[in-house]
């Protein structure tokens, strides 16, 4: 009784004066109760870079390339693309669902092959999506709802760490492969066939195409061939993630041998394709996802069912990256200056490895660095214990994740040899 | 065998049919009435002659680059989207409680709205929290709540067809009689597909029973300064609500009063009680838009940003929304003149009545088809039509054929 009283107390309150009657009978926020989510890991390196006053800081957190004096590259084809672009003066009328079609059509004929059967065939339905994120989302809800086996997605120990929420969000569960060694920072092949082997059929794998994220290591062409075989076996459904192709051996063709092997051999495929790294086109949000299916019939259902997925969450995808990626692809000397710049971009990068692993040579120290040349891709996984991070965070500035990958990316020809003393006085 | 032989053809998208049919049809005197985006009296898309402006400078700009937004968007685009709509001056914005998330468009503000309430409104992941949408609204509402995980999603009584304007007893009534903490999307103004908003008094009332109950206001603002050709007024209720002391959330799309559609431009600006529990919020949405779309698309953001930023292109840009907004208010005085000039039956009052890009003819479906299929006018199946499909050419042969229509068919 003396609730309701105060109820009415308050709700007059209310009337004389809003804002009281703001305070309501909870006299709390709706909001109360939601805790601070955790700090991005990745984000809270950047941040506490930013901080550093150190004038010989690095930041290899960052998953973004940077050219030789550390700055963001914009490719030149990508300027010529936008220029092209601006004198056609085109409106901006909402896309379709799916995406600009020259959009989708060069995306998959740049994962396939442009001779590629399933192509000429029509049995893939590839949509236009917000990055590769978007995409992985997108394949997962997906699955999560036409999917009949199995719930579980099974992921590379490691993987990029924003996997596991996204098919967590979609509804799916998680489980692992083993994949990296971390005795030999190599690829621990007989224990991922192992894994693979084991894991039920019809459950969902998830590969990286090149490039692993973290580790930058990637099966070699004959393991691959065996990954293939097993997954056929045991009738698993093969989700690729492609963000690098390009990036991580400088040919496109061959960052995307083992997707195009995989289909050879008669999977049909989930592909996520990413063009953030590979044109710089990181803040546009340019991506795509494939659906492989049996037939054009087939690959029609899926496109109407991928739709109803795609409509409630943002309508259409945005344009401007698109367009850029479009007349790129599309577009044959803007094509061929883009191979020339992803090469370059690659070629940095296998230069800054090298001279790494020369640096620390130089700088005396007795350990294996085989694997930092052995590795590919913007990602190097150190070998690095996180103690030795600490340190080499606190002492020489150097910003990097915990579990002691770096971005190769961030280093330059000015600052390898810094970091290779830094790298030496933790490790010897 | 295909894992997804079983995966049944779906049923396309009704609005993006319409304009597919429409493409499709070979009538030369064919009119699209269908998808909401505005059309220039040419019939032809609208850039607007800022944006050209602002892109310009951008794609000249060589410090600019495409490197990844934050997770939360541009900081400029959301503290200026937030303004524009809660007002300058706004009490709230100085207390420090209001935040925001770039998303993608109205849809994707939406979206992230949905995700939020669902995961942390009343109770955690309390999927069974009512969501009430106005009974009609825009098609797309019911799917974004039900795909965030709300099990219940309802209509509150809103058109009344019979008198042909809001029916506000029964939306009172709904909002008296629906369970307490239920989640309500209401349209800011030019409410879609009706065109029928409530009145400043309307929308008092219906704010005190809101407040009252405990019940969750959520705002979707998709056609601020499209409406009347005043940023402020269309932004009345949403401020209003703000004043009462409302803990709510507004998603904007800059899709139409800034012919941005597929940049998919879009803020969901956050009110909440103090700076505390806004922080908590946002470091939540970021998790939420971390596993949809990592951050949002960068050039959209740009063009508004620097827009709204800059007091020239600030004004070019009110001068270009209302180009738009008066032309769809001259095609209604025109149509509505047309159809009485012809003695079509019934009243048409409110053709003027109603606000923003669409109106809702009262056509039955029956007399949709008929216009449709005879008069190769196409409208959707509930009677709504885009004002901006009509042009000074095409006007008399629609009046004409609504005309018919109504007299022919029943």
């Amino acid at each position: 009784m003396a609730l309701l009283k105060s109820n009415k107390v308050f709700y007059c309150l209310g009337n004389i004066s809003p804002s009281l009657g703001v305070l309501s009978t909870r006299n709390s926020s709706w909001w109360g109760g939601v805790q601070m989510g955790p700090p991005d890991p990745i984000l809270g390196v950047s941040e506490a870079f930013k901080k550093d006053t150190n004038p010989k800081k690095m930041n290899l957190g960052v998953g973004a390339y940077r050219d030789d004096q550390g700055k963001p590259f914009v490719l030149s084809c990508v300027r010529k693309a936008e220029a092209v672009i601006t004198a056609k003066q085109m409106d901006k009328e909402y896309l379709g669902i799916v995406g600009l079609g020259e959009f989708t059509k060069s995306c998959a004929q740049l994962a396939f092959g442009a001779d590629n059967e399933v192509l000429k065939s029509g049995r893939n339905i590839t949509v236009q999506t917000i990055s590769g994120t978007g995409s992985l989302r997108i394949g997962a809800n997906f699955l999560s709802r036409f999917h009949g086996g199995p719930r579980d997605v099974y992921l590379p120990k490691p993987s990029w760490g924003n996997h596991t929420p996204i098919f967590r969000d979609a509804g799916m569960q998680l489980k692992a492969y083993r994949y990296y060694d971390p005795s030999t920072c190599g690829f621990d092949f007989k224990g991922a066939l192992d894994d693979i082997s084991k894991i039920p059929e019809q459950s969902v794998i998830m590969l990286h195409a090149c490039a692993h994220n973290p580790t930058g290591v990637d099966p070699k062409p004959e393991q691959w061939k065996e990954i293939s075989d097993i997954a056929k076996k045991r009738n698993l459904l093969v989700f690729f993630d492609m963000a690098y192709q390009g990036f991580a051996s400088g040919d496109i063709n061959r960052d995307a041998w083992a997707v195009r092997y995989f289909i050879e051999q008669g999977h049909n495929i989930l592909l996520s394709q990413s063009f953030a790294k590979n044109m710089g086109l990181y803040g546009e949000r340019v991506g795509g996802f494939t659906v492989v299916c049996n037939d054009a019939e087939e690959a029609k259902r899926v496109e109407s069912q991928l739709k109803i997925l795609i409509r409630p969450i943002y309508s259409n995808p945005p344009m401007n990256g698109a367009r850029i990626a479009a007349t790129i692809l599309n577009t044959p000397d803007l094509h061929s200056l883009w191979l020339e710049e992803v090469h370059s971009m690659a070629d940095r990068i296998i230069k800054m490895r090298e001279q790494l692993a020369a640096g620390l040579k130089k700088e005396g120290s007795s350990q294996n660095w085989q694997h930092v040349i052995d590795q590919i891709g913007m990602f190097c996984f150190t070998g690095l214990k996180p103690e030795q991070v600490e340190r080499l965070t606190k002492e020489f500035s150097v910003y990097m994740t915990k579990d002691g990958r770096i971005s190769m990316a961030g280093v330059t020809s000015g600052n390898v040899g810094y970091l290779a003393h830094g790298i030496h006085a933790v490790t010897k | 065998m295909s894992v997804f032989c079983e995966v049944p053809q779906a049923a396309p998208v009704a609005v993006f049919k319409l304009s597919q049919d429409f493409n499709n049809d070979q009538f030369p005197n064919k009119v699209n009435l269908g998808v909401g985006a505005y059309r220039t009296d040419e019939g032809q898309p609208w850039v607007l002659p800022v944006v050209k402006k602002v892109e310009k400078i951008i794609v000249h700009d060589d410090r600019l680059n495409h490197e990844y937004l934050p997770i939360l968007g541009l900081p400029e685009f959301r503290s200026s989207a937030s303004k524009i709509v809660l007002g300058d001056d706004s009490p709230a914005i100085q207390e420090n409680r209001v935040g925001a998330v770039q998303c993608l468009g109205g849809t994707g503000a939406l979206k992230m709205g949905a995700e939020f309430l669902r995961r942390f409104y009343n109770g955690n992941n309390n999927t069974k929290t009512p969501v009430y949408v106005s009974a009609p609204t825009w098609e797309n509402h019911n799917a974004v709540f039900a795909n965030a995980g709300f099990d219940d999603v309802r209509p509150y009584k809103y058109w009344d067809g019979e008198k042909k304007g809001l029916d506000l007893p029964g939306f009172l009534g709904d909002l008296e009689s629906c369970p307490e903490h239920s989640i309500f999307v209401l349209h800011a103004c030019a409410h879609n597909p009706t065109g029928t908003d409530p009145t400043q008094e309307q929308w008092q009332q219906i704010a005190d029973v809101m407040m009252r109950r405990q019940l969750f206001v959520f705002f979707d603002s998709a056609y601020q300064g499209f409406a009347s050709g005043s940023l402020d007024k269309d932004a009345w209720a949403v401020r209003y609500f703000v004043s009462m002391g409302f803990e709510m959330f507004c998603a904007q799309s800059f899709s139409k009063n800034f012919g941005l559609y597929n940049e998919r431009v879009g803020n969901l600006t956050i009110v909440a009680r103090d700076a505390d529990n806004l922080k908590r919020v946002l470091s939540q949405m970021e998790k939420i838009v971390r596993t949809t779309w990592s951050n949002p698309p960068s050039q959209g953001a740009r063009i508004v940003a620097n827009t709204l930023n800059s007091p020239e292109l600030f004004t070019e840009w009110k001068d270009n929304v209302k180009t738009m907004a008066n032309r769809v208010l001259l095609m209604r005085a025109q149509l509505k003149a047309k159809l009485q000039a012809l003695g079509t039956p019934g009243t048409w009052d409110h053709i003027t009545e109603q606000i923003g890009m669409f109106s809702f003819t009262g056509l039955n479906s029956k007399q949709v088809e008929y216009m449709v299929k005879e008069r190769h006018i196409y409208l959707m199946a509930s009677g709504r039509i885009n004002m901006c499909g009509l042009t000074t050419k095409n006007i008399d042969y629609v009046a004409e054929s609504i005309h018919e229509t109504v007299t022919m068919v029943q």
